[in-house]
């Protein structure tokens, strides 16, 4: 049961935190300098920017969700199961951040996850 | 090709290699580093654990891992990096099979195959970014 509770717990944290990264850094917009001095004015500029905060919120909360879990569980159980993100996340980049999911991305998304369940199981 | 799309591309396809390679060899580092013995049972063990050199330049990796991925995210979808760069659960079983001797069966052999399709379809089949942008 305890397992179960921290599995959700972690697919829940990574899907908001990486969607709430993707808003955020499109709040941002294209980074184009790659310089070391431009590159710290970036990171100055999203410290500030409340989508990036919460993202790395969730994403804390995810880690240690995903260490507890590798104490009472395999390795090979906890990194298939973190494949249901993929699922999750294209689901809320299509409603909730509005892209263009056409059939060929959610093809590439539905192989990566059988391709990941094998690679790991 | 217009020359704006062309650099796009290229651009992106830098970042993912950076993106790719970096949370790879994190991870491996990380492994790598912790000592079976560690239990990390209080925080001053977690704190410890970071001052052996291959978890320090592990942490670095993760650290530049999450910033090439946040400039990625800057210019391109979500539902187009996410496939993308699940290209690193190859590198990982590579990885493993080169540096660790560790063997691949045809099951994992099978899992890298669709991974590779599934890149492969997203990455020539759309462009990296179907939404507007503020500049």
């Amino acid at each position: 049961m305890m397992k179960w509770i921290l599995v959700a717990v972690m697919v829940g944290a990574t899907t908001i935190g990486e969607v709430l990264q993707a808003a955020g850094m499109r709040k941002h917009g294209e980074i184009h300098d790659f310089r070391p001095g431009a590159i710290g004015r970036a990171l100055a500029v999203l410290a500030r920017n409340r989508f990036v905060i919460g993202s790395i919120l969730a994403m804390a909360i995810s880690f240690f969700a995903f260490v507890k879990l590798l104490s009472i569980s395999d390795l090979s159980f906890a990194v298939p199961v973190s494949a249901v993100t993929y699922v999750m996340e294209t689901l809320l980049a299509k409603y909730v951040l509005k892209e263009h999911v056409n059939w060929l991305r959610w093809a590439g998304a539905s192989l990566v996850v059988c391709g990941v369940a094998l690679v790991s199981l | 090709m217009t020359p704006d799309a062309a650099r796009l591309r290229a651009k992106t396809w830098i970042c993912t290699l950076i993106v790719v390679f970096s949370n790879a060899f994190g991870d491996f580092f990380m492994k790598r580093g912790i000592p079976d013995s560690a239990r990390l049972a209080t925080p001053m063990e977690y704190v410890a654990v970071l001052f052996h050199p291959w978890v320090t330049a592990g942490v670095l990796l993760l650290v530049i891992w999450q910033m090439s991925r946040m400039a990625l995210l800057s210019w391109a979808d979500l539902s187009y990096v996410l496939p993308v760069t699940s290209v690193g659960y190859v590198v990982v079983a590579l990885i493993g099979k080169v540096l660790l001797n560790e063997a691949i069966s045809n099951r994992r052999w099978a899992g890298i195959l669709l991974i590779m399709a599934g890149v492969a379809l997203v990455s020539t089949g759309s462009v990296p970014s179907t939404v507007r942008r503020d500049p």
